[in-house]
C-alpha cells in the first residue's frame, strides 16, 4: 500500500494534488482502489460542471459494487480524464497517476489529511 | 460471529481478502483480483473453497418416497453415482432452495444445499419427512473444494488414477484416493466450465487444498474467491438463491422447468403450481447497451411501463460486457426487445438476449 506525500487525502479516500493557483487534481487513493477491487467502469462529470465539497461527483464501478467518489473541494471542473472511460483498470494499476478530474477556481476545501495522517486513518478503519 | 471453514488458514496464507458470507468467513478474492481469477477458470483452472455449502444425508427404506414428495425433480430413474439438480418448493410453489441430490446407494442420498439455507432446509425437511427415514446433517464434518476450468482433469490426474474419475457430467465416484486423501468427486460445478467438486473430511481439507494447488501450479491453477464464483455463475446464467430464486418466485418463473416434473404423482407445491396456470413473468437475460452496470433490484421499463426487476447484474469479465438477469412480464421476454433499466437515477438502454450469456462449447468452435 502506498501513501504518496506529494498530495493530501480526504477521509472518504480521495487524493488532492495542487497543480496551480486554486487548481487541483483529484483521484482515489491506493487504499480505496484496493478495497474496491477490479474497476470496470467510471462515470465522469463534464468539463464546466460544478463540484461541491463532500458531494459525489462521479461513481466508479468495480466487479463487486458501485461507489461514489466525493469531491474534497468546491470549484469548476476544467478537465476530465477521458482515457479512464476506456481504461478504467488504470485506477487499480496506477491510482496516483490515474486522476479523475481537474478542478479550477477552488473556493472551498475540506480539512485534508497529510499522507502520514491518512495512513494512520486507514489503519484505524481497516 | 462467523464460523471459519477448515480452509481458513490456507486462505489467509494465500492472501485471501476475508469477508463474512452466509455465516462464514470466506475469501472474496485473493491478491490476483476477481477478473484474473474469473479468467483463470475460463482458460486454465481455479480452485474454490465451497466448504460453507451444507450437506444432508437422507437414508432409510422410505428415502426415495420422501425425495419424490419433498423435491420437484424425479429421482425414481436415478442410479448410484448420479447427481441431479432439483428445487425444494413450499406449498405455494415458491422456492425454498435449490440443491443437488447425489444417489450414494439404494435408500441413501446426499443433498447439497446452499449455506445460507442450511437451518431452514433442515427444519423444513424434518417437518415433512415420513416413514422409515433418517436425516443427518453432515455440514460441519465435510469440506468441499471445487476445481474448475479446462485444465481440471489434467491437474486432478496428477494426484489420482485418471480412470477412477467420473467421466460424465453430473456423475460422481466415492472413495477416490487423491494424493493420499479419501474424497468423493463429482463432475459438477457452478462456473459454466468443465470441472470437479471434491468432498472430504474437514480435517483433510487443508492437505487436499495444498496438494491441488501444488499439482496445478505449472498449469496456471490459482485459488479463486467468492467474487469470481459469482461472476462465473452469472456469466453462465446459473441462478443463485436469493437472487433469481426465493420463496415467492416459482421454478417456472425462474425458467427452471427442466427441474420440475409435473407428471409426478405429487410433490409439495405441485397443486399451487398447477393452480397458478401459465406463468406471467420469466427470467431473461439483458445485455446492457449504455455505459454502466445494472445490479440486482434495478427496475426495468418498457417506455414508461414498469415491466420487472433485475435479479443479478455485473460486468462479465470474460465477455467484457455488462449483463443482467431480470424477471420480466411475459410479453416483454422475447429476445431483441429493447428495454430500459433505472440505475441510480439514470436510464440505461438494454436488450433482452438468450441465456446463457456464455457457453463453453460455442467458444471452442
Amino acid at each position: 500500500m502506498e501513501f504518496r506525500s506529494d498530495r493530501n487525502y480526504s477521509k472518504s479516500h480521495e487524493w488532492v494534488k495542487e497543480i496551480g493557483t486554486d487548481k487541483v487534481e483529484i483521484g482515489i487513493s491506493d487504499f480505496a482502489q484496493d478495497a474496491l477491487g477490479d474497476i470496470v467502469f467510471v462515470n465522469l462529470p463534464q468539463a464546466g460542471d460544478e463540484v461541491e465539497v463532500q458531494t459525489p461527483f462521479c461513481d466508479v464501478e468495480s466487479v463487486k459494487a458501485v461507489s461514489d467518489v466525493y469531491s474534497p473541494v468546491s470549484g469548476i471542473v476544467c478537465e476530465v480524464n477521458e482515457d479512464l472511460l476506456d481504461n478504467p483498470a488504470r485506477i487499480n494499476e496506477e491510482p496516483f497517476d490515474a486522476w479523475l478530474i481537474r478542478v479550477e477556481q477552488v473556493t472551498q476545501r475540506e480539512a485534508l489529511l497529510s499522507a502520514e495522517e491518512y495512513e494512520d486513518f486507514t489503519k484505524k478503519e481497516a | 460471529m462467523e464460523r471459519k471453514t477448515p480452509l481458513y488458514d490456507c486462505h489467509v496464507e494465500c492472501g485471501g481478502k476475508m469477508v463474512p458470507f452466509a455465516g462464514f468467513l470466506l475469501p472474496v478474492q485473493y491478491q490476483t483480483g476477481v477478473i484474473a481469477e474469473h479468467n483463470a477458470v475460463r482458460t486454465k483452472a481455479g480452485l474454490f473453497d465451497v466448504s460453507h455449502m451444507g450437506e444432508l444425508l437422507l437414508f432409510g427404506a422410505d428415502a426415495l418416497d420422501n425425495l419424490q414428495m419433498l423435491l420437484t425433480n424425479d429421482f425414481t430413474n436415478m442410479n448410484d453415482g448420479q447427481c441431479r439438480y432439483t428445487l425444494l418448493c413450499n406449498k405455494s410453489g415458491g422456492i425454498v432452495d435449490d440443491l443437488l441430490v447425489y444417489r450414494m446407494e439404494k435408500n441413501q442420498y446426499l443433498l447439497v444445499i446452499n449455506a445460507a439455507n442450511v437451518e431452514k432446509d433442515e427444519r423444513w425437511i424434518r417437518e415433512h419427512i415420513f416413514g422409515d427415514v433418517t436425516l443427518k446433517n453432515l455440514s460441519s464434518e465435510l469440506a468441499q473444494v471445487a476445481l474448475q476450468g479446462p485444465l481440471s482433469l489434467k491437474i486432478l490426474a496428477k494426484l489420482c488414477m485418471e480412470e477412477s474419475l467420473p467421466k460424465k457430467y453430473y456423475t460422481f465416484v466415492k472413495d477416490i484416493n487423491v494424493g493420499g486423501i479419501n474424497a468423493l468427486i463429482s463432475k459438477t460445478g457452478y462456473t459454466g466450465e468443465d470441472g470437479y467438486e471434491l468432498y472430504c473430511q474437514a480435517e483433510d481439507a487443508p492437505n487436499l487444498w495444498n496438494k491441488l494447488l501444488e499439482a496445478g501450479k505449472e498449469d496456471g491453477l490459482i485459488p479463486c474467491g467468492l467474487g469470481a464464483r459469482d461472476t462465473l455463475r452469472f456469466e453462465a446464467a446459473m441462478p443463485l438463491y436469493g437472487h433469481e430464486m426465493n420463496d415467492e418466485i416459482t421454478p417456472f418463473e425462474a425458467d427452471l422447468n427442466f427441474a420440475v416434473k409435473m407428471q409426478k404423482r405429487d410433490f409439495i407445491g405441485k397443486e399451487a403450481l398447477q393452480n397458478k396456470g401459465e406463468r406471467t413473468r420469466k427470467r431473461v437475460g439483458l445485455k446492457i447497451l449504455s455505459r454502466g452496470i445494472a445490479r440486482e433490484e434495478s427496475v426495468v421499463f418498457f417506455n414508461d411501463t414498469k415491466i420487472g426487476i433485475t435479479t443479478s447484474g455485473t460486468h462479465c469479465p470474460f465477455l467484457k460486457t455488462p449483463y443482467a438477469m431480470a424477471l420480466l412480464d411475459m410479453e416483454y421476454t422475447k429476445p431483441g426487445t429493447r428495454v430500459q433499466v433505472e440505475v441510480r437515477g439514470r436510464m440505461l438502454d438494454a436488450e433482452v438476449v438468450e441465456l446463457p450469456f456464455y457457453k463453453k462449447d460455442e467458444r471452442k468452435k
